[in-house]
């Protein structure tokens, strides 16, 4: 058993504390920044030492916690979770690289402080195996995300940050209801409690029992994707929350939505999984077309983007529910594309707002004039959000479209209208706020990119054309998982309901429940 | 049959333009930029060049071939970035890589002034660089990449001289509308791999797809092709999505020569003919390709004879070319299309970069009421583009009269009669418009304003020169594909039989009677123009006003863009503003949330009298209502 997990989830923790320690805010900053690289560093490690042939957990850690309730310390990474724990380490690093150049005006040293529990609250929820563990660090990240959005964000900061904990806290309470019970049942299927995922895989449910489970575990991380119609918490949290807030918040944590289908939804509810499909990739179309069309119409730079989050993870969603390789493949590469792309947008976004203190596009036009350098990453950056061939988004986007074609193909046939309202989105703002004449005299003198932003910028734009021209090293080390993932959802049984499985279990059932 | 060839060379040339320009171009100096901008496309020139040499040693249907490193793998989907150059191939890469070396220079005299100058380059090369993907691609979704790829440089293009407002309009135009087409394109190569993947081979690769192609049925095809082309009809303007090319007229004069006539718009024509063999199993699919063509051919035809704009005339007549083209793959003779494509790029590049240089030499001029008589002035690029015009107008031996002439032939001897003779009436109309062009401009009485004729000039050598390369290619361009019979007759049909098979003829026709009849019809379209536009001045306006109705209806091109606007733009950003955004999620599921907070909040008001407005009571009555409705959950579950 190697401790690699551990450190990767609890150095941060760690360096939260160190970070309170120091006196001078700009020490804050510079050591918060270097403890955040210790995690970047292990998960570049964890990238390289990765088997690609290997389907299972690998770097697994196990300890027996509170082993009366049948709760371990298990911890593992596979070819699903891998590369969000390689997201979360690099955004959280850029993240605090740019927010030591002036985006934080206040109390730096606790907002290092949260940044870095933050990063532990998304790193154990990525690794976690056990589910009461996997429970405690879902909540444990919405916490320093509430004060974040909170004391740093802007505007409507205390409304938005409440009806971002509120929403996400609604979901968690039925997702842990639905553990709870899920857990009772492995106690009268296996004689103990278990919070442990491949025990609870084998959990023997009726199918009406499995429905209303899946149902309780969809709506916590329907929320959080968030899938339409539960979306409205996203605009009002991303476009409040600080620039760093913003980036973490759409790069990283709409991933736990969706990742939680992954790993905990769909494998623990196979038959309601596919069964239920067409009702998610309907709704992810609806989110698709819907997010893009109302970021159509945002007058405010930061709302646009964040609601193109919600077409953005519509595509997620489909490509999850297609629940074949293609789809699933491409799901998770969106993911991390869409953590890279948009959360380049936030970045630059944020630049502006530093600049100008206003995000309204009306108030920018011909910018390209004073800041050539910001206006040309700002191009990439769209570009690999609309997914142009060539760069990151076309994988994952081409994939997804070919899951979903291969499920339902008027989903796909749907799904496409996103790729051109997509572009109609970003390249009309970006026409209003870079081409035109010059019409306020203000952004005439802007400064443009600093060396720090620049710094900032250009590991993503690497990425993005990393990941388009050669998304070979990420899809290898994803596939076994995601081929037993979707074998699982395709051999699986019906556990109880269907006529093939033995009613001896029925009986056993029963009678565990008249006993009770 | 296939050979190894490092066929990489082509693209690392103009890609290694596009990183130079862009980083090191503002401080590399002008001079620097313009060397190697050109010099770049010329290099990859000369490797097309060695691999045509190598690629005729080859046994009819050989090709070149090299995979540069596996693209996309997930499950059994597979597609590697691999290249492959063949006759078809052979024919694009030298005809994109030839004209656009002589473009690249001229542009470095035409852009001089300009203060972007490496950012013009670095969007050139960059240009070259997806249009060479396109066609040395050897899958479709490698070929998808060269393919948006062209448009987003058309886009950039466009809006180059982004201040303008309405350029920087007409180039997203130019991009959503492209887009639209690419949906469906991407659609086409879906259904491409669904296909296969029933057969358990996902494939997308050219030389696969044709040796399974008994997987595909009728349906399938006709679906697959319909839908590719309707990719076809964003990038190669035809209708309905021709709509952005005349508006893309806006940027530089070289890009319209390069991108907006010579090679980017002629992308669909390609994809036709490099999947001829799905196309040739959905005879509905192809006469759909050939009517939508001929449509166009003629609808552009008639706008084009009352534009006062000198590019616009052009813009329209390049859709009008862009529509003979499809005219001919349509009808199944494929290299007809092809070998129009090429000496269309020779005139139509030679027509542009002449209108370009007139505009230079009339700073910024480009209404034509206001030039004429420049014959004199401009000695050089009036010569060059007579050549050009009485190659568009097919004038035998000029390159356009035997690359028309094949169109227009198997056209009528595959049966499609009134394809033909819509062909044979827009040959007239052809005529008509650039003969109208070239009065209007070169000849006649002088309209220029009096401050412009004092600069009036004609361009430096670094324009002229290129000029003349293409004027010469416009005159023996045609060449390489006699009529039958003649000479080395039909040798550019057989260098591609390899790759689009041979034409064969439904009936006997005379060519030698189709070609007289097209070519008087030519000739008459051009005598109408000398009467109208040199004998009798005054003719134009009195029959426009004669006719209005009908004068307006084509100055105004149809009002299609309005009709566009009406029926699409504004009921789409309507939509987004006033029903789904302020109407669905501002007021309904917001509300819905807010309405549920605000409820709950009310009667714990009422039974505990909490102070409202207090964020942790707030909080605390949403707790409490959510463990509500957890419980009653717990107990649905339970129960």
């Amino acid at each position: 058993m190697s401790g690699w997990l551990t450190a990767l989830v609890f150095l941060p923790l760690l360096g939260a504390g160190f970070v309170t320690l120091q006196s001078d805010e700009r020490a804050a900053w510079r050591s918060a920044f270097i403890f955040s690289l210790i995690p970047l560093a292990i998960s570049f490690y964890l990238f390289a030492a990765f088997d690609p042939q290997q389907a299972s957990y690998q770097f697994v850690e196990r300890y027996d916690w509170i082993p009366q309730f049948g709760i371990s310390y298990h911890m593992g990474l596979d070819g699903i979770s891998l590369f969000l724990v390689l997201l979360t380490t690099i955004l959280i690093a850029l993240s605090l690289l740019y927010s030591g150049g002036g985006d934080i005006g206040f109390r730096v040293r606790e907002f290092c402080f949260f940044m870095l529990v933050l990063e532990t609250g998304l790193l154990g929820t990525l690794v976690s195996i056990d589910l009461f563990l996997f429970y405690v660090f879902w909540e444990v990240m919405l916490i320093p995300m509430y004060f974040l959005i909170g004391i740093w964000g802007h505007g409507r900061k205390i409304y938005a940050a409440f009806k971002f904990i509120l929403y996400t806290m609604l979901g968690s309470l039925l997702m842990l209801v639905a553990i709870l019970y899920l857990v009772f049942r492995a106690r009268t299927a296996l004689g103990h409690l278990t919070f442990d995922l491949p025990d609870l895989m084998s959990v023997p449910l009726t199918m009406n029992e499995a429905r209303w489970l899946f149902a309780g575990f969809a709506l916590a991380f329907a929320i959080k994707v968030p899938m339409w119609p539960f979306h409205t918490w996203l605009p009002d949290a991303h476009t409040e929350a600080p620039t760093a807030g913003s980036v973490i918040l759409a790069g990283v944590m709409l991933k736990m939505g969706t990742y939680g289908f992954l790993r905990f939804a769909i494998p623990l509810f196979p038959d309601v999984a596919r069964e239920a499909a067409p009702i998610f990739m309907a709704l992810a179309v609806v989110g698709i077309v819907f997010g893009a069309l109302l970021a159509l119409v945002q007058p405010d730079l930061k709302r646009l983007v964040a609601y193109s989050s919600v077409s953005h993870l519509g595509f997620v969603v489909l490509g999850i529910f297609a629940l074949n390789p293609q789809g699933v493949e491409g799901a998770i590469y969106q993911m991390l594309n869409h953590g890279i792309s948009t959360g380049s947008l936030f970045l630059l976004v944020g630049m502006l707002y530093l600049r100008r203190h206003t995000r309204e596009i009306s108030e920018f036009g011909g910018l390209w004039q004073s800041i050539p350098i910001y206006a040309g990453i700002f191009m990439v950056v769209m570009l690999s959000s609309v997914g142009l061939p060539g760069l990151n988004g076309f994988v994952g986007e081409f994939l997804i479209l070919l899951g979903a074609y291969l499920h339902t193909w008027l989903a796909a046939l749907f799904a496409v209208s996103g790729l051109i309202l997509g572009a109609l989105y970003l390249f009309y703002a970006y026409e209003r706020v870079m081409f035109g004449p010059i019409t306020k005299d203000v952004n005439k003198a802007l400064p443009d990119l600093s060396l720090r932003e620049i710094a900032v910028m250009v590991p993503l734009l690497g990425l993005m054309f990393f990941m388009g021209f050669y998304p070979g090293p990420l899809l290898n080390r994803m596939e076994p998982s995601v081929l037993a993932l979707v074998q699982r959802t395709h051999t699986h049984i019906a556990r109880i309901d269907s006529p093939s499985a033995t009613s001896a279990v029925v009986a056993e059932l029963t009678k565990a429940d008249r006993s009770r | 049959m296939a050979e190894h060839f490092p066929l990489g060379l082509i693209l690392l040339f103009p890609a290694i333009g596009v990183v130079f320009n862009l980083f090191v171009g503002q401080r590399a100096g002008r001079t620097t930029v313009g060397i190697v901008g050109a010099g770049v496309i010329g290099a990859a020139f000369v490797v097309g060049a060695v691999a045509f040499g190598r690629l005729l040693g080859l046994p009819t249907g050989g090709a070149l071939t090299s995979t540069l490193w596996p693209w996309i793998e997930a499950g059994a989907f597979k597609v590697d970035v691999a290249l492959r150059f063949d006759a078809l191939t052979a024919v694009m890469v030298l005809v994109v890589s030839g004209v656009g070396m002589l473009i690249h220079i001229y542009s470095s005299g035409y852009m001089a002034e300009d203060g972007d100058y490496a950012r013009f380059f670095t969007y050139m090369n960059l240009f070259v660089l997806s249009m060479l993907t396109l066609v040395l691609a050897d899958n479709l979704l490698l070929m998808f990449v060269g393919w948006e790829g062209v448009g987003l440089c058309s886009y950039l293009l466009i809006a180059f001289w982004y201040t303008n407002p309405e350029y920087a309009y007409n180039g997203r135009k130019a991009f959503i509308v492209n887009r639209v087409g690419d949906a469906a394109f991407i659609l086409g190569i879906l259904t491409t791999v669904w296909v296969g993947a029933t057969h358990g081979l996902w494939t997308l690769n050219f030389v696969e797809l044709r040796q399974h192609i008994a997987w595909f049925g009728p349906a399938t095809a006709t679906m697959i092709c319909v839908l590719l082309f309707i990719g076809a009809t964003g990038k190669s303007a035809q209708i309905p999505l021709y709509i952005w090319l005349p508006d893309a007229m806006v940027g530089p004069t070289p890009v319209s020569a390069l991108i907006h006539a010579a090679t980017m718009v002629t992308a669909g024509v390609y994809m036709v003919a490099r999947l001829n063999f799905l196309y040739l199993l959905s005879p509905d699919a192809m006469e759909l390709v050939a009517t939508v063509g001929t449509i166009t051919c003629i609808f552009a035809a008639t706008i084009a004879i009352t534009q006062p704009d000198i590019k616009r005339v052009l813009a329209y007549s390049t859709i009008s070319q862009l529509g003979y083209m499809f005219l001919a793959v349509g009808v199944g003779a494929f290299s007809a299309g092809i070998f129009h494509l090429m000496t269309h790029a020779f005139f139509k590049s030679l027509l542009f970069l002449c209108a370009g240089s007139v505009i230079h030499g009339m700073g910024g001029e480009q209404d034509m009421n206001k030039m004429g008589g420049l014959a004199s002035k401009m000695p050089i690029t009036c010569t060059t583009m007579w050549i050009a015009t009485l190659a568009i107008a097919a004038v035998p031996p000029f390159a356009g009269f035997f690359s028309k002439d094949m169109i227009l032939s198997g056209a009528y001897t595959s049966g499609h009669f009134g394809l033909w003779l819509l062909g044979l009436i827009t040959a007239g109309f052809t005529g008509l418009y650039m003969f109208r062009l070239m009065f209007m401009t070169f000849h006649g009485e002088s309209r220029v304003e009096p401050e412009r004729a004092h600069h009036l000039h004609e361009s430096p050598p670094v324009m002229t020169l290129p000029l003349m390369a293409l004027a010469l290619l416009c005159v023996i361009g045609g060449w390489v594909q006699l009529p039958e019979g003649w000479l080395w007759g039909g040798s550019f049909s057989r260098f591609l039989s390899g790759s689009v098979g041979i034409f064969k003829p439904a009936l006997e026709a005379s060519d030698l009677g189709l070609s007289i009849l097209s070519l008087a019809v030519s000739l008459t379209g051009a005598l109408i123009a000398y009467i109208f536009y040199i004998r009798y001045p005054g003719l134009p306006t009195y029959l426009a006003w004669r006719a209005k109705a009908i004068y307006q209806l084509l100055l105004e091109k149809y009002y299609i863009d309005q009709i566009y606007d009406a029926l699409v733009s504004r009921p789409l950003f309507f939509i987004a503003q006033y029903v789904l955004f302020k109407g669905l999620d501002y007021y309904t599921i917001d509300g819905l949330v807010n309405g549920t907070g605000t409820t709950v909040e009310a009667s714990g008001d009422a039974v505990r009298r909490f102070e409202t407005g207090n964020v942790q009571h707030y909080a605390l009555i949403y707790l409490i209502g959510a463990v509500g409705i957890a419980a009653f959950y717990l107990y649905l579950v339970m129960r």
